[in-house]
C-alpha cells in the first residue's frame, strides 16, 4: 500500500456488477423501511384511498330525499307516496304546498320535487291520465339523471300495480324489463376498486419513484454515487426492482382488499391480472424515472409526477369518468395515458374475464409505452451533472 | 497493490496524477451563460497534499466535478494518469475517492450500512473489508457509533464518515471538496491529521478545496483561485516568502484597536490590516520604508514588531493587486441619527439576558446562559454548528420563545413586547435572506417598507444605501445573479434601512471572499462606533478579533465569555505563549469534554 502509484489500476474485477446491484437494493429498502413518508405514499395512502372509494364515494344514488307534494290527500296519493317510502332510493317527505316543498329545496333538504295537485286522484283513471310535476336540483348532472330515472321508474311501477290491482290497463304503453351486464348488482365499487388499483400503481411506480431519486440529487449522494464504478444501468435497476416489489405489494393489497372486503367479484384469471399489472407498473416507474431525471429536486419532481401522471390516472382513464362520454379532444388525449388501457383490463378482468379482444390491444399499448419510457430513461440518464 | 497499467499512455503528463490543461467551463442557464473556469491549467503531483483555494464562486466545486468526470468541459483537456478522463470515465472513477461537499451519506443509514454501500459499491470483497473497517473507524474514532443512524451525527462525526466511505477502496487519488466547511475547528483539525497520515502511510494524492486560508499552510501545493482564474500557484512558503520584512505588529496605547487598525487600512502603504488581540497585524507594500510615524501619523507610544508572514499576507497583496477598483480606503457614512436613538444613548447593558433556557422536548439547546451586552458593543457568539448560537439568536429576535429565564432587548421584555422590540432590531441572516427574484433597488423598497418607513424617510435611505454600500451600479441588477460579496452588502443595507439600535448578524461573513470579508467588518466597525450594537456568530475565529467581547458556547452553554485576550489568556501555557484563537477554542472544548466525562 505504500508504494505510490504512477498509472491507473485495472478496472474492478467482474463479478463487481452483482456486488453493486445487491448493495443498492438492500440500502433502498433499508431507507424504505426508515422513512415514515416512503411507508405513507406505499401503503397507507393506497389503504385511505380504497377505504375511502370503497365505502365513502358511491355514484349510485340511494336515499334521496324528495319533497313529496301532496295538495289533496286520497288513497291514490298514499299509496304512491308509499311506493316512495318503500323504496330504497328515495326517504321521502311530504308537503302539502308547492311553496314548502321549494324552500326545503332552496335549503338543500330535498334533491327532487314530486308535485300531485289536487285532481291526482280524478285525473289519474282519466283517458288522459294524471300529469305529475317532477323538478331536479340538476347542479350535480349525474346524480339528477338517475334520480329522474329512478322517479319516473317508480311512477311506471306503482302504475301497473294500480292496474292489475283495479283491473283495467293504464298509460304503460312499453313493458320494460332492463337486465344488467357484467355489473348485476350495479354497484359502483364493482368498478371504482379495480380502477383504483391503477391509481395506486401510479402512485408508487411514478410519485414515490421520482421522489426519491429527485431526492438522491438534492442530498448530494447521487453526485457520490456517480463517482463510484457503478453504472447507470446498475443505479437504474437498483431503484427499478425495489419500487417494482413494492408496487406489486400494493397491488397485491389493494386486490385482496377489492375481493375480501368489498366483494368485487373477479372473473378473470388471477394470473392475467399479475402479468398486466405488472407491465403496467414498468411503465409507472419508467414514468417515475423519466421525470426524476429531469427535475432534480424533491418538489419539482413531486408536482410534476402528480399533474403528469397521478391526476390523469384518476380523471382521463376511465376510472370515474366514463371515456366515451368526454369530448372528442379530450377522448384523443386519453390515449396518451397508460392509466387508460391498465382500467380497461382491470375491469374487463374483474367483471367479465378473460376478454382476449379486449385484453390483447390495451396489453400492447402498455407493452409500447413500457419500452418508450424505460428506454428513454435510460438513454437520458447520466452519471453527470450538465 | 496497485500495478502499472501499461496501455495508458503517459507521453505529456508523465508522473502527474491530474492534468488540467487549458479547460474552460461555461454553465448556460437560458439566455445567460456564466464562464465558471477560464482557461486553468494545473497539475496534482503525486504523493502530497495540493490545495484549491478561493472564496466561494472561485470555480473549486466545478474543478473537483470535472476532475470527477460529473461534468464535461467546455474546453481544453483532463488526464488522470495519463488517460483522458472523457474517454474513459467509468475506468477513472473506479480508482478515485470523491467526497462532494455534503459528504455523500445516506442519512437514515447506520454507519455500518454506508460504509458496507460504499464497499460494494467499490467491489471490496468481503473477506478485506473487517481489516479495513476497523482500520477506518480507528482513523476517524466512529468505532463506537457504529450503529448509529449517519443523520444523528455531528457535523464532524458526518465529515469523517463521509471520508471513510470514500476510503473504503484506497484510491489513488482522493478529492475532497470543502471537507472543512461549516465544521467546528477540533474537527477541523482531526480531518487534516487524518488526511496527513493517509498521505504518509499510503502515498496518496489529495486535491483538497478550501476557503480557509489558514489550511493553505497545510498543503504541499496550493493553487489560487479568484472569479475562475488561476491566482498564482506554489508551495505556501513560495506565498508567504515575499512578504518577508514587510509584516509586523503594530500596537499603540491610548487609540482603541478598531479605530487603529481603520487609521492603518486608510495608509496608502498598507496593504492589510487585521486585528489580532489588541494589537494590529500590518503588512505594508513592497519597498516602502516602515516606521511607527509614517503609518500611525501622530499617534504617539507606538510600538512595531517585525512578524514571519503567512500565507495569508500573500493572497491578500496578490489579491489587491489583481483587484485593482478595491474599495480598501472607502469612506462609509452611516448617516444622521435618528431621534430614538439619540435619547436612548443612557447607559447601561442594552442587551440583558439572564439564565436563558429553550426546550426542544427533552432536549437542551440553550442550558442557562448569562450575559450583558453594551450599548456600541460588538459582541460575538463562538461555537460549532448545534452548539446553540442560532436558537440564542431567534429568542434574542423574538422569533422563538425561551422555554425558562429572562430576556431584555432594548429595554424591552421579549415576554410581552416583542413586536415593539423587533422595530429596533436589524436582523441578517446567514443565506442573506433577500428576495431572488427582485432587483437591488426593489429589495430596499421592499424592507423599507416592511419596516413601515413612510416614503420620503424610505427614499432617502434608499439613497443612502445604494451610496454607502456602493450598490448603485447594480441596483437595476436581479439580486440572485449578484455575486456573494454584493449579495452580503444588500442584505446589510437591507437590515439597516429602518436604522435599528442593534444588530444581528448570523454567519455574516460565510463563503465570501478575503477582501469582502474585510470590507464588511470595516462597516461593521463604523456602525458600532456610532453606538449601534451589534451581535454577531461566526465560525472564523480571526473575526473574533474583531469583538469587543465574545461568548464561547458548547452544548448550549457558555464555556467562557470575556475580551479576546481573556479568553486568550485562558490557554496560556508555557508550552503554548502565544495561543490563537483557534487554540483557545479547541481548549475549552476539550475543557469541557474533560469535564463531561469526569461526570459521567
Amino acid at each position: 500500500m505504500s508504494e505510490t502509484s504512477q498509472s491507473l489500476p485495472p478496472p474492478p474485477v467482474r463479478f463487481g456488477s452483482l456486488m453493486r446491484m445487491n448493495g443498492l437494493i438492500r440500502k433502498e429498502f433499508l431507507q424504505i423501511l426508515r422513512d415514515p413518508s416512503s411507508i405513507a405514499i406505499a401503503f397507507l395512502m393506497p389503504f385511505f384511498l380504497l377505504l375511502l372509494f370503497g365505502y365513502g364515494v358511491s355514484l349510485d344514488a340511494e336515499h334521496v330525499p324528495v319533497a313529496l307534494v301532496v295538495e289533496a290527500p286520497d288513497p291514490e296519493t298514499a299509496s304512491l307516496a308509499g311506493s316512495f317510502m318503500a323504496s330504497r332510493y328515495f326517504s321521502p317527505t311530504v308537503y302539502s304546498r308547492m311553496s314548502e316543498a321549494i324552500t326545503a329545496m332552496n335549503e338543500r333538504r330535498a334533491d327532487a320535487i314530486v308535485h300531485l295537485r289536487s285532481d291526482f286522484g280524478r285525473m289519474i283513471y282519466s283517458s288522459g291520465g294524471a300529469p305529475i310535476q317532477v323538478i331536479i336540483e340538476g347542479s350535480d348532472a349525474n346524480t339528477g339523471r338517475l334520480v329522474s330515472g329512478y322517479i319516473e321508474g317508480t311512477v311506471q311501477i306503482w302504475l301497473a300495480q294500480q292496474a292489475r290491482f283495479k283491473g283495467q290497463s293504464l298509460q304503460a304503453p312499453v313493458d320494460m324489463r332492463p337486465r344488467i351486464w357484467f355489473n348485476s348488482e350495479v354497484r359502483s365499487q364493482n368498478f371504482l376498486v379495480p380502477g383504483l388499483i391503477a391509481v395506486i400503481m401510479t402512485l408508487i411506480g411514478a410519485l414515490l419513484t421520482s421522489m426519491v431519486v429527485a431526492r438522491e440529487w438534492e442530498r448530494g449522494t447521487m453526485e457520490a454515487l456517480a463517482v463510484t464504478p457503478v453504472t447507470m444501468t446498475e443505479i437504474l435497476l437498483g431503484k427499478l426492482i425495489p419500487y417494482f416489489i413494492l408496487g406489486m405489494g400494493g397491488m397485491i393489497l389493494a386486490v385482496s382488499m377489492a375481493y375480501f372486503l368489498f366483494e368485487v367479484p373477479l372473473r378473470g384469471s388471477l394470473w392475467l391480472l399479475i402479468a398486466t399489472s405488472a407491465l403496467f407498473l414498468l411503465v409507472a416507474l419508467g414514468m417515475g424515472l423519466l421525470i426524476s431525471i429531469i427535475a432534480r429536486n424533491q418538489f419539482v419532481a413531486g408536482q410534476v409526477a402528480i399533474i403528469v401522471t397521478f391526476l390523469p390516472a384518476f380523471i382521463l382513464s376511465g376510472f370515474i369518468f366514463d371515456i366515451a362520454s368526454m369530448p372528442v379532444g379530450v377522448q384523443v388525449i386519453t390515449h396518451l395515458i397508460a392509466a387508460r388501457y391498465y382500467v380497461a383490463i382491470l375491469q374487463t378482468i374483474f367483471l367479465a374475464g378473460d376478454i382476449w379482444s379486449v385484453i390483447v390491444p390495451n396489453t400492447m399499448a402498455l407493452f409500447v409505452m413500457a419500452v418508450f419510457f424505460l428506454g428513454v430513461s435510460r438513454r437520458k440518464a447520466r452519471k453527470r451533472l450538465d | 497493490m496497485l500495478t502499472k497499467d501499461s496501455t495508458s499512455d503517459s507521453a505529456n503528463s508523465a508522473g502527474q496524477v491530474l492534468d488540467f490543461k487549458d479547460v474552460t467551463k461555461v454553465f448556460k442557464s437560458g439566455n445567460r451563460s456564466v464562464e465558471a473556469l477560464q482557461g486553468v491549467s494545473f497539475q496534482v503531483r503525486p504523493g502530497v497534499i495540493t490545495g484549491l483555494i478561493g472564496p466561494d464562486g472561485a470555480g473549486k466545486t466545478t474543478i473537483m466535478r470535472l476532475a470527477a468526470g460529473l461534468l464535461i468541459p467546455s474546453s481544453g483537456r483532463i488526464t488522470f494518469f495519463g488517460v483522458d478522463i472523457l474517454q474513459h470515465p467509468s475506468r477513472v472513477q473506479s480508482s478515485l475517492g470523491y467526497m462532494p461537499q455534503h459528504f455523500g451519506l445516506y442519512e437514515d443509514l447506520t454507519v455500518r450500512e454506508n460504509l458496507d454501500l460504499y464497499a460494494d459499491l467499490q467491489g471490496v470483497g468481503h473477506s478485506e473489508r473487517p481489516a479495513r473497517y476497523s482500520q477506518l473507524l480507528d482513523m476517524t474514532g466512529l468505532a463506537p457509533f457504529t450503529s448509529r443512524l449517519a443523520g444523528q451525527l455531528s457535523g464532524g462525526m458526518k465529515q469523517k464518515l463521509g471520508l471513510a466511505c470514500t476510503l473504503v477502496r484506497s484510491p489513488s487519488l482522493l478529492l475532497l471538496d470543502e471537507p472543512t466547511v461549516g465544521v467546528d475547528p477540533v474537527s477541523r483539525r482531526e480531518l487534516w491529521a487524518i488526511v496527513g497520515g493517509l498521505v504518509k502511510s499510503e502515498g496518496m494524492s489529495v486535491l483538497l478545496s478550501t476557503a480557509y486560508l489558514d489550511e493553505a499552510e497545510r498543503c504541499s501545493w496550493v493553487v489560487l483561485f479568484h472569479e475562475g482564474k488561476i491566482l498564482g500557484e506554489g508551495t505556501p512558503m513560495n506565498f508567504s516568502a515575499p512578504m518577508k520584512g514587510r509584516t509586523f505588529s503594530v500596537s499603540a496605547s491610548g487609540i482603541q484597536k478598531r479605530s487603529m487598525q481603520q487609521r492603518l487600512m486608510d495608509n496608502p502603504s498598507v496593504v492589510d490590516a487585521v486585528i489580532q488581540g489588541e494589537q494590529v497585524r500590518v503588512v505594508v507594500k513592497s519597498g516602502v520604508q516602515t516606521d511607527a510615524e509614517s503609518l500611525l501619523p501622530g499617534a504617539g507610544d507606538v510600538m512595531l514588531r517585525e512578524v514571519e508572514p503567512r500565507f495569508e499576507d500573500g493572497f491578500i497583496s496578490l489579491l489587491r493587486e489583481r483587484v485593482a477598483e478595491t474599495s480598501q480606503r472607502m469612506s462609509f457614512d452611516i448617516g444622521e441619527l435618528s431621534s430614538s436613538q439619540a435619547l436612548s444613548a443612557a447607559s447601561g447593558p442594552i442587551i440583558k439576558v439572564q439564565d436563558l433556557e429553550r426546550r426542544f422536548g427533552d432536549f437542551y439547546a440553550v442550558r442557562g446562559i448569562t450575559f450583558d451586552v453594551g450599548r456600541g458593543e460588538i459582541f460575538g457568539l463562538l461555537g460549532a454548528n448545534g452548539a446553540g448560537k442560532s436558537t440564542t439568536f431567534r429568542m434574542l429576535c423574538g422569533l422563538l420563545p425561551a422555554s425558562g429565564g429572562t430576556l431584555r432587548v432594548a429595554g424591552l421584555d421579549l415576554r410581552h413586547s416583542a413586536a415593539t422590540a423587533r422595530g429596533r432590531i436589524g436582523y441578517m441572516s446567514q443565506k442573506f435572506s433577500l428576495y431572488g427574484m427582485l432587483s437591488v433597488l426593489e429589495n430596499l423598497q421592499f424592507f423599507g417598507s416592511a419596516y413601515g418607513l413612510d416614503r420620503r424617510r424610505r427614499a432617502t435611505r434608499i439613497d443612502w444605501a445604494l451610496e454607502q454600500f456602493e450598490l448603485q451600479p447594480v441596483s437595476s441588477d436581479t439580486s440572485a445573479d449578484l455575486p456573494l460579496g454584493y449579495k452580503q452588502r444588500l442584505a446589510l443595507a437591507c437590515a439597516l434601512m429602518h436604522e435599528p439600535d442593534i444588530l444581528f448578524l448570523d454567519e455574516p461573513t460565510s463563503g465570501v471572499d478575503p477582501l469582502a470579508r474585510r470590507e464588511f467588518w470595516r462597516r461593521i466597525s463604523a456602525l458600532a462606533e456610532r453606538g449601534i450594537t451589534v451581535m454577531v456568530t461566526t465560525h472564523f475565529m480571526e473575526e473574533a478579533e474583531y469583538c469587543d467581547r465574545l461568548a464561547i458556547m458548547a452544548a448550549g452553554e457558555i464555556l467562557a465569555l470575556g475580551t479576546p485576550e481573556q479568553i486568550k489568556d485562558r490557554m496560556r501555557t508555557d508550552s503554548q505563549p502565544e495561543p490563537t484563537m483557534e487554540d483557545a477554542f479547541i481548549g475549552l472544548l476539550e475543557e469541557h469534554e474533560r469535564m463531561e466525562a469526569n461526570a459521567a
